[in-house]
């Protein structure tokens, strides 16, 4: 208002804004307010009831049996389920992006034998049910009783029984990380054929070699694209894992279903599961935003680090 | 750097292209072309899109497999090694080898958005040569501030201007000490007031005495910059001379009109 110092008008309210010669003023939308429709408050209060209701009924019914929970929530059994969980999420993840990562390069290489490999793995891992690889894993003594190092068609160097080889935990592992390579092969495909691609000119331009390219340019920028999908695979295999219980591994469903097949607390005892599930995926998301932020660096997003990045000069 | 303007400089070639020939598919982009470069001499290629003078410099590069003919830098056999009496192709890692011998910058640029200005340079010293992170930052800061953004350092491509990008691609070429520089349209992705900028770097590198080819579409700066002007159209050198006489009195009817073109 101040910068307006014509000095003949004196500035005054808005109902001097008369017709008259030189009497229009201008007016300031900075001042106006902020419309609100009133959908989206009729939608707030419908929203904040079923939020109460939902919250009334997880505290008021007995049946959750909340002291039971309580009780069970921090157990040995549990915890130690909840540690095999967890081991066999990451563990599987990173057999699934190690062996994704090599398939997806098969992939898009122009070596047609690697091209097929890879093909045909995708078709048959993709194309059968996760539960059906468990259990054919955990049964692999059947077909194979014994398994043996050495030359094809010779005798073998060294030999072992596949029981004492394939335990569950193996089982669940080949199970789990196989299927779990399928998939990230078309994530990590999808996010290597997303990298420009004069990035590959650039890179042989300075005098790399095909491998410190890939490793070096190519697939962090990849990563950018990777990260997103792969945190929904994560997340997909901490439940996932709760199959391996019908191969008999001590998971934490498996710890769960073991007390209640006892006690016939069935609700609380899934109210624990259902608790500790949560709590991993909540860590997960953490560490999956972090990630992103941490590969999208020098893209138009974190434009916030523009001082930052001036002040060390 | 003592006057190295003539074609036959005492010492030697630099780099021989003999008789260059690349297809794609059924279509025959170079033609048999030969081009003999001198130390410190700047070679601009000048000709109408489609001539293959983009194709030029990637073949040169290795960028780009050639159908025939053979190219030759310091007297080594470029992409190929002689075994006996049979040419073999080289694997990735010779080839590798010997592109860091040769700078090259790209028309779209090329930077690595994943990194900053500094680390843009400092990759090839310290990921190819082997250099020491202490060194190639010490060099990279040293050639960003040759280019004019010495307070750029930390930034990420994106955030710079495309003359800057540019200038940066100029600066991660240098950092590997090559022997001779391949300019590919440096300007053509640049509005129109960035263009100088780049330009002004280029012409600096000129005067001290780097041997470069460079791919334009700038008659005025070529005639400016270069000792010698290479005129192609349809995958052959049609024309070539020093810069300022050809460039002003073309002896082809088909540079001329060209020139008229252009100009």
């Amino acid at each position: 208002m101040n910068t307006l110092t014509s000095g003949t008008m004196p500035m005054s309210s808005s109902t001097d804004a008369s017709p008259g010669i030189g009497a229009f003023v201008p007016v300031d939308v900075s001042a106006a307010r902020h419309r609100t429709s009133p959908l989206r408050w009729g939608l707030t209060l419908l929203l904040t009831v079923a939020a109460l209701q939902i919250v009334y009924f997880l505290f008021t019914n007995p049946r959750f049996e909340w002291n039971v929970v309580g009780k069970y929530l921090f157990s040995a059994n549990i915890l130690t389920g909840l540690g095999v969980t967890l081991m066999l999420t990451v563990v599987a993840m990173v057999i699934g992006i190690v062996i994704g990562t090599i398939v997806a390069v098969a992939l898009l290489s122009d070596f047609g034998p690697g091209r097929w490999a890879a093909q045909t793995y995708l078709w048959a891992f993709r194309g059968t049910p996760l539960l059906i690889q468990l259990i054919f894993w955990y049964n692999l003594a059947y077909l194979i009783p014994d398994i043996s190092v050495g030359l094809p068609f010779l005798p073998p160097l060294a030999q072992w029984p596949t029981n004492a080889v394939i335990t569950p935990f193996l089982a669940a592992l080949l199970g789990l990380g196989l299927a779990e390579g399928a998939y990230m092969t078309e994530i990590v495909r999808a996010g290597l054929t997303s990298v420009d691609p004069r990035q590959h000119d650039a890179a042989k331009a300075l005098g790399m070699t095909p491998t410190k390219a890939f490793f070096r340019i190519i697939f962090p920028q990849a990563m950018r694209f990777i990260i997103p999908p792969t945190g929904n695979q994560v997340i997909g295999m901490a439940k996932a894992t709760a199959l391996v219980s019908v191969i008999a591994m001590n998971d934490l469903l498996h710890s769960v279903q073991i007390i209640y097949n006892r006690t016939y607390e069935i609700v609380p005892l899934l109210m624990v599961a259902v608790f500790w599930y949560l709590v991993v995926i909540t860590l997960m998301y953490g560490c999956q935003s972090r990630l992103e932020r941490y590969y999208s660096r020098g893209h138009r997003r974190d434009a916030t680090q523009v001082p930052l990045a001036s002040e060390q000069v | 750097m003592d006057n190295l303007s003539t074609t036959n400089s005492p010492k030697g070639h630099v780099l021989r292209l003999h008789k260059v020939v690349k297809r794609y598919g059924s279509f025959q982009v170079l033609n048999e072309v030969s081009l003999d470069i001198d130390e410190g001499e700047v070679v601009a290629v000048i000709g109408p899109s489609g001539s293959g003078k983009s194709t030029l410099v990637r073949c040169i590069h290795q960028l780009e497999t050639i159908e025939g003919g053979s190219i030759y830098l310091n007297g080594e056999l470029l992409g190929y090694r002689q075994d006996g009496a049979h040419l073999r192709a080289l694997g990735p890692r010779e080839l590798a080898r010997q592109r860091q011998q040769l700078g090259m910058v790209f028309q779209q640029f090329g930077l690595f958005p994943h990194m900053t200005v500094e680390e843009n340079v400092m990759e090839g010293p310290v990921q190819v040569l082997g250099d020491s992170t202490a060194d190639a930052r010490t060099r990279a800061r040293h050639l960003l501030g040759r280019v004019g953004l010495a307070e750029k350092v930390t930034a990420y491509p994106q955030m710079l201007s495309g003359g800057q990008q540019q200038r940066v691609a100029i600066a991660r070429a240098l950092a590997m000490r090559p022997k001779v520089m391949l300019f590919d349209e440096p300007t053509s992705a640049l509005d129109p007031e960035l263009v100088g900028e780049v330009l002004s770097v280029v012409s600096d590198l000129a005067k001290a005495g780097k041997t470069m080819v460079i791919v334009t579409h700038e008659i005025a700066f070529a005639r400016e910059v270069a000792t010698r002007v290479v005129f192609m159209e349809g995958g052959r050198i049609l024309e070539q001379g020093d810069a300022r006489e050809t460039l002003s009195n073309p002896r082809t009817d088909r540079l001329r009109s060209f020139l008229s073109r252009v100009m």
